[in-house]
């Protein structure tokens, strides 16, 4: 370049940091040949821009490095855009995030691809960087986001992972979630904690194995009969080395997520959940006709070849079965290209195995390398007619191995362009080892893992996760709920009896009532005009009026319908602290009313026969949802239920999506006409894990449609005298506010049968 | 009953059956014999049309009852109707039946309440005769009648079963579907189609049979096999004349359907 131009382009620059001269040459060069006139100027610009932001040589050395990639790529305006962010990032608190947003540009603008969504993506993080910047009142500092630098050092891996959309609500999860605590929100954002990893997972791009486990199980059922446990593996936190599939005795590995294969014009040409089943099916063939054989025998070159020939043969074979397969390995599988690999320089024996591949796979494969046709000719001739064996195409592959080996075949410089074929597993299961490793390690894993064993069988059941419905995103946050559900402890069955004792004259008046409410079997209807015999008196009627000429009545037959009850109950009792309160007027508190309640409930039911369960919840934050077990379905009004009951206490919080949720998990696996879930409570969803009231309201209330939506129906007794201003709002119309608390044991029998009857 | 009408129910040509084992011989000496009989199996195996050919076979007439819930008794065995003079007595299937000495095959039996089924008790044992206690009369079954009932176990609940003492009446066979082979012949036979689409269309039923109890109440069975054949004679594509006739009847799950669309393109590259 001209000294000269140089120098007038070095003096364009006002940056005097000395350190930019040796590289200031040859990012000139790249500009010239990349940038326009205007370009260059901007360029310089800019740069100068980045210089005075006072922050050392480092930023501009990048921003003069990288810029002119990026303005070839998404057009020159980003020059200024770019510059001109880091001068506002540098006067805000957060001038800690230049460094990591520069080097995040090229990768970034690479992934995005167009002006408009890098200009997005700059909006993203700005507004990021303005919401989670604290300050604290009185002391005049401000705080720079805690999030930010960490999220730009993940963008490229994010990037990968998520459209821009994705990466969008992803950091507005973090956002919403995350504003006030900053430690948490450092581990949102650098991708450690559990919530950032499975709100990744959902706003992933391409078909994700959990949405369709059930699809692939289908799968396997209808085409292979057999049923596989399927493990999927994270795809996206090894760039290095990317897992491959493989199965052995404990079950079959699969990618958590497979994107479509598009081709150059955006088509579908292969679908996720094709890619899945090819890998099933691969996986199947093996099974089905593989037989190991002993590894100790072969060297590494030989060992790969011998796969690629029984990947290939137990791929016919299923082709043999499901012709169309062949499109879908065909679509999946690299085209290596004959002359592209150079066999004096680098080690090609991944190439020449991977074009066997091909050509046994795809007849038109248009090879015409002698050695691989040969071989190809071979493979056929061994298939023709029979399923040839393992062992067969191990001698095939030692022949292959032989003839076409070369000394450069040991060169470290192994070609991989094109040879990797995803959709195969590793074929671990391929291999006897004859002479296994002793290592000292291998018996403290061993023993490692005995000990693991048995410290889990000691533990209790195992907590069950739940979502939460969160209103202001309108999306569910997955897995965000514990919920540890426990036998209640019991106390003395008599206390009970004796409560029921005290309501005897109540008792026996529900009694008679409950009399009048069994099931008669059997009804007869009447006045149908199709029925099951002639109802003699009204046909009789008929007759005579048609005798005498007037227009009979054609209803003259009846039928009969069973009419029996078929109701499954389960009533959730709050166990919250606020019911060892004892209300005005009253000398026996909430908790004591509610239990009398209860029992004569209990008793009233188990008298109609209807199928019933109790149970209580409590709460203390979302790590900790309380689920006790006071009857079963299968149990009966007895003593044990009875000492169950008497030993309840209140405590905690009142968290109640969890628990409904959990109780219409057994509701739903009764077999029952009508479902109805009876919720007792003193007052709204509250937990001391949540600051807006409004969130654990509209949660239950999301959980009361989902319940819904499956056929249960909900009805919620409160004894808090205000509580219309939110029940309504959570369960429609379907609630009963109790305002005097003690007539609740009168009141709750009577309800449940008006409410069944 | 004049002869005319005998003839309405007798079977001129011969229905295409192909037998799987030995039932024609089965069903001959249970026939011989007069005994009732009771055949099981799953929807569209071929239990109509093994009836059908029986009776061809024995050239005997064939009355058809289709049974459904609504069904009462009085459908089977007749009825009094109103007319101007007063009222008429009309023969049910069951009673003409046993008059002209026909075979009558009631279908899938257990759709009919039970209640119902009882009147057929009589007719099925030693007494051989039908009370019309309505009317008044007793008839006495023609030499040559003969019940059959069909019914299939795998897909009613379990309210809806034969009372013992209906099932206790009957001698019985078990129809399933024919193996690959047998079956592929009878799908290219009955729909006149190449073999090996005839296969084709099998291997895809298979695979939806192995999805039973796990989302579908049924396998595709062997007539819809031959309804995919006969809209492939007319011009339409396999893949889509397989989609149509076999794999949207009889599922809405979504993750079957794509499981089975699969299998379609699996099978048909």
């Amino acid at each position: 370049m001209d000294e000269e131009l140089l120098e007038q382009y070095r003096n364009q620059l006002k940056c005097s940091f000395e350190q930019l001269d040796d590289t200031f040459e040859d990012c000139m060069l790249e500009a010239f040949t990349s940038l326009s006139d205007q370009g260059i100027k901007n360029y310089l610009k800019g740069a100068s821009l980045v210089c005075m932001i006072g922050r050392g040589f480092e930023p501009v050395l990048v921003y003069l490095e990288e810029m002119p990639q990026v303005a070839k790529l998404l057009g020159e305006s980003c020059l200024s855009t770019v510059s001109q962010a880091v001068w506002d990032l540098s006067r805000s608190p957060n001038g800690n995030s230049i460094p990591p947003f520069l080097n995040s540009i090229a990768e970034a603008s690479h992934r995005l691809g167009s002006e408009e969504l890098f200009q997005k993506y700059l909006d993203l993080l700005f507004d990021l960087a303005e919401k989670t910047t604290g300050s604290i009142h009185g002391h005049h500092t401000t705080f720079p986001s805690p999030g930010l630098p960490l999220l730009l050092a993940n963008v490229p891996y994010l990037l990968n992972q998520l459209s821009l959309e994705g990466l969008q609500n992803w950091v507005d999860y973090g956002v919403r979630n995350y504003p006030d605590h900053p430690e948490r929100q450092e581990n949102y954002f650098s991708l450690q904690s559990a919530d950032s990893k499975a709100i990744l997972q959902r706003e992933h791009h391409g078909t994700l194995f959990i949405d369709n486990e059930r699809k692939l199980n289908l799968y396997l059922m209808a085409l292979w009969n057999v049923k596989f446990y399927m493990i999927p593996y994270s795809t996206g936190f090894d760039e290095l080395r990317k897992p491959v599939p493989y199965f052995d005795k404990l079950g079959v590995r699969v990618p958590d997520v497979l994107d479509d294969i598009v081709d150059d014009t955006k088509k579908v040409v292969t679908k996720g959940i094709d890619r899945y089943r090819a890998i099933l099916s691969h996986i199947v063939a093996h099974k089905r006709c593989s037989t190991p054989i002993i590894a100790d025998n072969f060297s590494p070159f030989q060992r790969v070849a011998i796969e690629t020939l029984e990947d290939s043969r137990v791929e016919l074979l299923a082709m043999r079965i499901y012709p169309g397969l062949r499109s879908i390995y065909i679509s999946l599988h690299p085209r290596p290209i004959e002359d592209d690999c150079d066999n004096k320089i680098e080690s090609c024996i991944r190439h020449r195995l991977a074009m066997l591949s091909y050509a046994i796979l795809n007849p038109d494969h248009g090879y015409s390398n002698p050695d691989i046709l040969e071989c190809r000719e071979r493979f056929f001739a061994a298939m023709h007619e029979s399923e040839s064996s393992t062992s067969e195409m191990a001698s095939i592959a030692i022949s292959f191995i032989a003839k076409t080996r070369r000394q450069t075949d040991q060169l470290a410089k192994m070609y991989f362009k094109d040879t990797e074929i995803d959709y195969r597993d590793e074929n671990r299961h391929l291999w006897i080892y004859i002479e296994l490793s002793d290592d000292e390690e291998m018996f403290e894993d061993r023993k490692h893992q005995d000990k693991k064993e048995e410290e889990e069988e000691d533990k209790g059941l195992p907590p069950r996760h739940y979502h939460e419905w969160d209103y202001n995103t309108k999306s569910y946050r997955p897995d965000w709920v514990s919920l540890y559900e426990t036998l209640h402890p019991p106390g003395n069955p008599a206390d009970i009896d004796a409560l029921l004792e005290k309501h005897a004259l109540l008792a026996k008046r529900l009694k008679q009532l409950l009399d009048l409410l069994k099931p008669q079997q059997y009804v007869r209807i009447r006045y149908q005009e199709d029925g099951s015999e002639l109802d003699l008196d009204t046909a009789i009627r008929s007759l005579i009026d048609f005798k005498s000429g007037h227009t009979p009545d054609p209803r003259i037959n009846m039928s009969h319908r069973n009419d029996g009850r078929d109701i499954a109950v389960m009533l959730l009792l709050d166990l919250s602290a606020s019911l060892n309160e004892t209300p005005p007027g009253s000398d026996k508190t909430i908790l004591q009313l509610s239990q009398e309640a209860v029992s004569l409930l209990s008793y009233a039911i188990e008298h109609l026969g209807d199928q019933f369960a109790i149970a209580g919840f409590s709460s203390s934050t979302r790590h900790e949802v309380r689920y006790q077990h006071i009857k079963g379905y299968s149990e009966h009004w007895g003593d044990h239920v009875k000492a169950r009951l008497a030993a309840i206490e209140a405590g905690y919080s009142t968290r109640m999506g969890a628990a409904l949720r959990h109780a219409a998990h057994y509701l739903g696996n009764c077999q029952a006409d009508k479902k109805l879930l009876l919720v007792l409570t003193d007052g709204e969803p509250a937990d001391i894990d949540v600051n807006d009231p409004k969130l654990l309201i509209e949660d239950t209330r999301k959980a009361v449609q989902e319940l819904d939506q499956d056929g249960i129906y909900t009805f919620c007794i409160n004894l808090d005298p205000h509580a219309d201003e939110y029940v309504q709002n959570i369960f429609g119309k379907q609630f009963l506010v109790i305002d005097k608390v003690e007539q609740l044991p009168e009141k709750l029998p009577y309800l449940f049968i008006s409410l069944t009857g | 009953m004049s002869d005319q009408n005998i003839e309405q129910y007798l079977i001129n040509e011969e229905p295409f059956y192909q037998a799987q084992d030995n039932e024609v011989a089965l069903y001959e000496a249970a026939y011989n014999s007069r005994l009732p009989v009771m055949i099981k199996g799953p929807t569209g195996c071929g239990k109509s049309r093994f009836i059908e050919h029986m009776a061809w076979k024995l050239q005997k007439p064939l009355i058809t009852v289709a049974c459904n819930e609504d069904m009462t008794a009085s459908d089977l065995v007749g009825r009094y109707l109103l007319d101007a003079n007063g009222t008429r007595w009309l023969d049910g299937p069951l009673t003409i039946a046993a008059r002209i000495g026909a075979i009558c095959y009631l279908d899938e039996i257990v759709e009919a309440r039970q209640d119902t089924t009882v009147v057929i008790h009589p007719l099925t044992d030693h007494r051989r005769n039908l009370p019309l206690d309505k009317k008044g009369e007793l008839i006495n079954a023609h030499p040559d009648f003969q019940l059959v009932i069909s019914y299939n176990p795998g897909y009613q609940s379990l309210m809806k079963d034969l009372k013992q003492s209906t099932k206790q009446r009957f001698t019985a066979l078990d129809f399933d579907y024919p193996s690959a082979n047998t079956e592929a012949g009878i799908v290219a036979k009955e729909a006149d189609i190449d073999i090996e689409t005839a296969s084709k269309l099998v291997k895809i039923a298979e695979s939806a049979r192995n999805l039973k109890g796990h989302g579908l109440d049924e396998g595709i069975s062997t007539r819809l096999m031959v309804y995919a054949a006969q809209l492939m004679n007319h011009g339409v594509a396999q893949n889509d004349a397989c989609r149509m006739a076999l794999v949207r009847p009889i599922t809405d799950d979504a993750d079957i359907l794509s499981t089975l669309n699969h299998a379609v393109d699996a099978v048909f590259d």
